[in-house]
Formats: structure tokens, C-alpha cells, sequence
């Protein structure tokens, strides 16, 4: 096994990227995820990669596409402020069915907002955040450790089910440091082209022209890529989500948390387990596709549902749809770059056990 | 029975769905007769805008991206940067390239991209009925400058090969129009010299091509060459505006 090394999560993305065979990176300054552009400065030009500091978002998630367009593994990075911005970008990959890494690292809004930590742009990243009817695949973090290994898995699932990625991760995620072990299988970058047949490589007048390109005029040809793209939509959700379960099997409060909030509720349910509330968590890891199938079988064991979240009750919402509204779904949050702390979190769940 | 006239191969058999006296038709067939004579179809890669041009796409027998309003010199970046030995282009109309992608247009000619871009200035944004663009004439009429475009609340047309000359990194820049023979030569010879500059590596060249928009100006194809000819000439003067690969070469 590789060796543990003690990494800032924004930067054990980008070596990640790395280790995945991604030498593109385009990106624009902003707080809290700079630490993964400047990674990239300083390594890029020393293994043959590009990094290229944009004009702006939009021109990095342009840059993205052209790259993403030419069949390699390419990412860009920003911060909730910045992520608005290529939301036209990202609608582009989508209806382009183009295969690129998106790495938001969250901070509080909105508009200019803050730069402290915040999960408040979960609607954004799972119900849409451009136009049109789109899915990105959303990956959220909880440690410097699942920084890395999501970031490999992102660009997979992107390049398999040919559709842009987002890891999402709250500030605190960005600029934690934690010890982490890298991801051991390397990717040649050289080996991704040649498995995407529909990259505009240059026809070396061996085939008919390839064509990246989201517009259709006539109606039914675009409804038809509609119906096509939610067929693979359907298999990802089917093949594809990812949680973990803790404490789950006796437990008749069923928290439900990501990312820093996840790591602060763990301590209040050790707490709580020792004043006997039998309380337990579902700790999504893909918010898209949205883990619907556990939290619909823990509706039926449970007295409730608490969301513990850093927004204003983004992801309650998929919590109650997930099961129907049959039970309680209380929430436990904080907004602005404000964490709610264990104590906080724990009088919560005690509330829950009343 | 020799063949004296053709289409360039560069072209595909695809009906041009250009309006009637639209000079896209003649600078899309210049643009494939470079790709021709510099043999270079195989490894080219052509960005089609947000306008009239849009499905450019469909046309030219290279592979084809089409990019989002304005970003086309964006994506090509990311597509030269990661496959430099292929040869990318740009083909953009004024609301693309001078309006809502003035920024990417700028920034990517100031990296000195090593990217050949086709600007079309007509005047007029064509594809959505006839709006006023950056690039519409004091006093022109359009759709909406409907008493004629007032510096006082629309500003004055931008003329971008000027602006680009200010720049130090951009390779070649000039301005031609399509309007008579002499001028298509002229222009001819100027976007090959604009993907030559690309093949031997020699950086950033934008080609302007002054056009026409006859269905929107409201004029017969013949009166909009006239009006390129008597009111756009006038503002937008034909020439090179800069041409490092001719110092490098003293």
C-alpha cells in the first residue's frame, strides 16, 4: 500500500487529477479553492501537462469543453461565486454529452457571500445550475482521503457515462489538511482518446468528420437526445449511488449529513449513543444520483429524519421526497460559513429521541 | 474534358442554408480552399459560433465543435493546447467575436494563441432578425436602433483589428472585404496566409472579413455590395494592421 501523506484536500484533488490522467487544467483565482490551481501551476509544466490561468471562469470552462471535445481527461476548479458563471458551460457539456471535471469547494452566499464553508449550493449542483434538462454527476467528500479517491472515480464515471462531473465539497474540505493515501493506479493520459471515438481528433481523412454540437432544430431530433441522455441518466441511477451507513441497523433517528456537517454529527451520535438514543446516519456520497433507496428503507424503521446541513434546507427537500414524506424530516443547520458544533447537533438529536 | 471550376473538397455536399446574397457562402468556400491547398483537412479542427454561422458545422468536412455564444476562441485554446500539432479555427460574426466574447477575443489574442480566427463583420446580428451589433454604423437602422444607432446612447462601432494592433502577441491581423473580385482575391490570399501562419507555427492571426447581410439591411445583393463599398470601407478601412511574420522575415 502507498504511503500516507499529510495533504490540504484542495490539493490532494489536483494530484489525484493527476494520477488520473488529466494534464489539462484551466482555471480562474477564488477563495477557498485556489490551492488546487496553484498545485497545478507548479506540476503541470514539469510533466508535459497544460495549466493555463483563464481570463475567466467562463473562459476556463470553455477551455474545458475544448479539450473535453478533443477526447482528454481535462478539469476546472472554483468556488460557489465562480461555479454560476460556468453554469452555461456546464449545460453545454451536458447537451454535448461531454466528459469533464468540475471541482466546486462551497462557500456561503449568496452573491458575493463569504469565503467561509458552506453546502449552499446543492440545489445548483444537483438540479441543474445552467439550462435545459441535465444531470451532472455530484460527488461530495467528508475527508482529505475522499478528496482524492472521488476525484479519480469522477473522472471514470464522466468518461462511462459521458456526461460532466462535479465534486462538491464545503470550504472546510478545501482546507482541512488530513493524512491521506494516494490513489495507486496511475492512468496514461496517452491511453483516454483512443476509448472516445466521437473526439474531434482531426479525421486524418480516415473517417466522416466528427461533430461536437448541442443544437438541434428540429424538435424531435432534440427531444429524441433528451430521451437518450435519461436513459443513461436512469442506468447511473440505478448503478451508481454511493453512501455509508452509520449505526444504522438499531437506530430510530436516522441523521442525514455531508461533508464537514457529516464529520461534526459522527461525534454528536457517539454522544448520543452514550446517553442511549439509538440514533444512526446515512452519509450520502453521491448527492446525484441521490441515495434515495437506504433512506426509503430506514423510513421504515425509523421515528425521524434529521438533516444536518449548511444551508437552508437544500438537501431536507430530497430527504422528504426520498420517502415520500412518511416520517419527520427536522433539520439541524447553519448558514453563512457558520458550523453548527456537536453540542449543537447532539441537542438536536435528543430533540429527535423526545 | 477538364474540369476548370469546382468545390473545394474541404466542403461538404450540404446545402448552404445562407440567405440569398449572404457573402458567408464565398468566405466558407475561401476558408475550404486553404484547407485544400495547404492539405491540411485531416488534422483541422474548426469552432463554429452563435449566429447565422452556426452551423458551419454541417459544412466544412474537418472535425467540428460548436461552441457557446462568444466562447469559440476559448474552446479553441483548449483544443490547440491540448493537441498543438493540429490545426484549429474560428469562424465568428460580430455579435460573437465583438460583442459577448470581446473578452475571450482579447485574451486569446493576447496569449498569442497559436489559432487562426475568421471574423465576419456584417453589421448586423442576422440570425435573430436584424439587431443592432457592435459593429452597426453610426445612423444605421436595425431592429433595435429603429431611428438609426445615436453615439450619444449606443456608443460608437468597435473596429477590432485596430484594437487587436495595440497588442503585442498577435502574429497577423487584417481587414478585406468580399464584395467585388478583386477584393475576394485579396481576401483569399490573406485567410491562407492566416492558416499558413498556423501551420508554421507563427501564432495568432485573425482574419476581418467585411460582409454583407442583404435580408437584413433590406438591400438586393447587389446594393449591399454597394453599401459595404460606400458606408462600411469608409469606417472600416481594408488593409493589414499588423504583420509580425513579415518583420520576422526582414
Amino acid at each position: 500500500m502507498a504511503d500516507k501523506v499529510l495533504m490540504k484536500g484542495n490539493e490532494a484533488i489536483a494530484e489525484a487529477a493527476i494520477i488520473a490522467g488529466c494534464r489539462h487544467y484551466f482555471g480562474y483565482p477564488i477563495t477557498p479553492q485556489t490551492e488546487v490551481a496553484a498545485y497545478m501551476a507548479k506540476k503541470m509544466p514539469k510533466i508535459g501537462g497544460v495549466f493555463l490561468q483563464a481570463e475567466s471562469e467562463i473562459a476556463a470552462i470553455n477551455m474545458v469543453y475544448g479539450v473535453s471535445s478533443a477526447g482528454k481527461r481535462v478539469m476546472t476548479s472554483s468556488a460557489s461565486p465562480g461555479i454560476s458563471l460556468k453554469g452555461e458551460g456546464l449545460s453545454y457539456l451536458a447537451g454535448s454529452d461531454l466528459p469533464a471535471l468540475v471541482v466546486n469547494v462551497q462557500r456561503g452566499g449568496p452573491g458575493l457571500g463569504g469565503i467561509q464553508p458552506s453546502q449552499s449550493d446543492y440545489f445548483q449542483a444537483t438540479k441543474g445550475g445552467g439550462h435545459g434538462d441535465y444531470h451532472l454527476i455530484v460527488l461530495t467528500p467528508s475527508s482529505v482521503q475522499e478528496m482524492a479517491d472521488l476525484t479519480s472515480l469522477a473522472f471514470d464515471l464522466a468518461d462511462k457515462y459521458r456526461m460532466p462531473s462535479m465534486l462538491l465539497a464545503d470550504g472546510t474540505m478545501g482546507q482541512m489538511m488530513e493524512p491521506v493515501v494516494l490513489p495507486e493506479d496511475t492512468v496514461d493520459p496517452e491511453t483516454i482518446p483512443a476509448t472516445k471515438p466521437w473526439a474531434t481528433t482531426g479525421t486524418q481523412m480516415k473517417r466522416a468528420h466528427n461533430i461536437v454540437n448541442s443544437l438541434y432544430l428540429k424538435p424531435d431530433e432534440l427531444e429524441k437526445t433528451n430521451y437518450e441522455r435519461f436513459e443513461r441518466y436512469a442506468k447511473l441511477e440505478k448503478e451508481e449511488c454511493r453512501w455509508e451507513e452509520y449505526l444504522m441497523d438499531d437506530a430510530e433517528v436516522c441523521v442525514v449529513s455531508v461533508g464537514i456537517t457529516a464529520r461534526v454529527a459522527k461525534n454528536a451520535i457517539v454522544a448520543a449513543r452514550k446517553e442511549g438514543i439509538k440514533v444512526g446516519m446515512i452519509r450520502p456520497i453521491t448527492l446525484y444520483p441521490f441515495p434515495k433507496e437506504p433512506l426509503a428503507k430506514a423510513a421504515s424503521k425509523v421515528k425521524s429524519f434529521l438533516t444536518v446541513e449548511l444551508n437552508m434546507g437544500q438537501m431536507n427537500e430530497d430527504v422528504k421526497l426520498a420517502i415520500n414524506c412518511s416520517k419527520p424530516v427536522n433539520m439541524c443547520n447553519r448558514v453563512g460559513g457558520m458550523i453548527p458544533s456537536a453540542d449543537e447537533v447532539l441537542a438536536a438529536i435528543r430533540k429527535e429521541a423526545k | 474534358m477538364a474540369i476548370v471550376f469546382q468545390k473545394p473538397k474541404a466542403l461538404t455536399d450540404a446545402v448552404l442554408h445562407y440567405c440569398p446574397g449572404c457573402t458567408h457562402g464565398i468566405v466558407h468556400r475561401l476558408v475550404a480552399e486553404a484547407i485544400d491547398e495547404l492539405g491540411i483537412e485531416g488534422r483541422t479542427i474548426g469552432i463554429a459560433p452563435v449566429g447565422c454561422s452556426v452551423m458551419a458545422y454541417d459544412y466544412f468536412r474537418c472535425d467540428m465543435i460548436e461552441a457557446s455564444h462568444g466562447r469559440a476562441p476559448a474552446v479553441a485554446t483548449g483544443v490547440k493546447r491540448s493537441m498543438p500539432d493540429n490545426i484549429v479555427f474560428t469562424y465568428q460574426g460580430d455579435g460573437d467575436l465583438a460583442s459577448i466574447g470581446l473578452c475571450e477575443t482579447v485574451s486569446t489574442a493576447c496569449r498569442g494563441e497559436n489559432i487562426t480566427i475568421i471574423f465576419i463583420n456584417n453589421a448586423i446580428y442576422g440570425m435573430t432578425g436584424g439587431q443592432m451589433a457592435p459593429t452597426s454604423l453610426i445612423g444605421q437602422v436595425t431592429q433595435t436602433s429603429p431611428y438609426g444607432r445615436d453615439p450619444k446612447t449606443q456608443g460608437m462601432p468597435i473596429r477590432i483589428c485596430e484594437l487587436l494592433a495595440s497588442l503585442d502577441a498577435p502574429a497577423y491581423l487584417e481587414r478585406v472585404a468580399v464584395n467585388s473580385v478583386a477584393h475576394v482575391r485579396q481576401a483569399k490570399k490573406a485567410i491562407l496566409k492566416a492558416f499558413k501562419n498556423q501551420v508554421e507555427g507563427k501564432g495568432f492571426s485573425l482574419v476581418e472579413v467585411v460582409s454583407t447581410c442583404p435580408t437584413n439591411w433590406g438591400l438586393t445583393p447587389d446594393k449591399a455590395c454597394q453599401f459595404v463599398e460606400e458606408k462600411m470601407i469608409p469606417f472600416y478601412p481594408l488593409g493589414c494592421y499588423k504583420d509580425r511574420t513579415a518583420e520576422e522575415a526582414k
